[in-house]
């Protein structure tokens, strides 16, 4: 399997966060965000997680990634939204799919 | 050490160590998945920004391409613009090397300690005292997944593909707090995974941003020209 990351990538995720958390110190003089703006970006990061949320956890490829995986996610969303502490959600997560497969499900 | 200053500490230090678990599977995931160790290496160290990073490779490793990933990455992290303006104060002064750090450090995690603060001397050290455990911890988890990635040969018999989906519900959640966000990311990623058959790897979940429009709805008489201008200084960002 030949899964590449090129370095131009990393060194350009790198630079747009930096980007991101110099300009506040900056521009704080001359300028401040607008908080419309500021509740759409909100938004829009909410609408990104949940969709990469959905996708890696239903599909591999451009199929379907079977039952195991999908059933862990959703245990660690309802343990999510009781607030349980992080690290017990994703481990929650690994632990369901990984005993499902045990038990036969893909 | 004044009791409120060790709850302080303890807190910062549970926070940090549920982010270790988070950048030990970070680390695990990409490397099982196929990427050498530098890559989420060097993506913890330079990045320092859990979502923008799983985010990312999370593309990747769907064979997605690295346009796809950054901008995915970079919009994911885009709330850290106005976080810069918040902790400005903190970040904006001091020799430069101290600046640079201040502004590398600027997390989710750093900023809500800071805020919680009264006096500006308490807002600094709670700061500090978060970016640096984070960014200790962060690096060295990431490492030590890096390390288990590698060993673990059967990756799909730990579940380890779940925890990144897992990761990014937990972090999509809270950030849900009204209808027209629910709305907007239920619509979304219904869109992202019908489209996932179809389109080339990475494109669906930036075509699903095209849910925001109920951002606008019901509301288009003068709120949309508005809103469409407003959006527009923290767009400019991405490119």
């Amino acid at each position: 399997m030949a899964v590449q990351m090129p370095v131009a990538a990393i060194a350009g995720l790198a630079a747009v966060n930096f980007g991101f958390r110099v300009a506040g110190p900056v521009f704080r003089r001359r300028f401040t965000i607008p908080p419309r703006a500021e509740r759409v970006l909100s938004s829009a990061a909410a609408v990104m997680l949940l969709s990469l949320a959905a996708t890696s956890a239903l599909t591999q490829g451009h199929g379907f990634a079977g039952w195991a995986r999908p059933a862990g996610v959703a245990v660690a969303g309802i343990l999510a939204i009781r607030r349980v502490p992080f690290p017990v959600v994703v481990i929650a997560a690994a632990l369901v799919t990984a005993l499902l497969r045990l038990a036969g499900i893909p | 050490m004044s009791p409120a200053q060790r709850t302080l500490y303890r807190d910062i230090a549970l926070v940090c160590l549920a982010d270790a678990v988070v950048g030990a599977s970070f680390g695990a995931t990409a490397t099982a998945g196929g990427l050498p160790a530098w890559v989420p290496i060097a993506m913890s160290l330079f990045t320092f920004a859990g979502g923008a990073q799983i985010a990312a490779v999370t593309i990747v490793l769907a064979g997605g391409g690295p346009v796809a990933a950054v901008a995915a990455g970079g919009l994911l992290n885009s709330r850290l613009l106005p976080y810069g303006f918040t902790v400005a104060d903190i970040t904006g002064t001091g020799p430069w090397y101290r600046r640079l750090l201040g502004v590398h450090f600027t997390t989710d995690e750093a900023v809500a300690f800071a805020m919680g603060q009264r006096t500006d001397r308490d807002r600094r050290f709670a700061f500090w005292a978060t970016g640096i455990t984070l960014f200790a911890l962060w690096n060295v988890a990431t490492v030590a997944g890096t390390i288990a990635g590698t060993m673990i040969k059967n990756t799909g018999a730990f579940g380890l593909d779940a925890t990144f989906p897992a990761v990014m519900l937990a972090l999509a959640l809270p950030t849900v707090t009204d209808r027209r966000t629910g709305a907007a990311a239920g619509t979304g990623a219904a869109a992202a995974v019908a489209l996932t058959p179809v389109l080339p790897a990475g494109l669906p979940v930036l075509v699903s941003l095209g849910g925001l429009a109920w951002l606008w709805r019901g509301r288009r008489d003068k709120a949309a020209p508005t809103a469409a201008g407003a959006a527009s200084p923290g767009n400019g960002g991405h490119d």
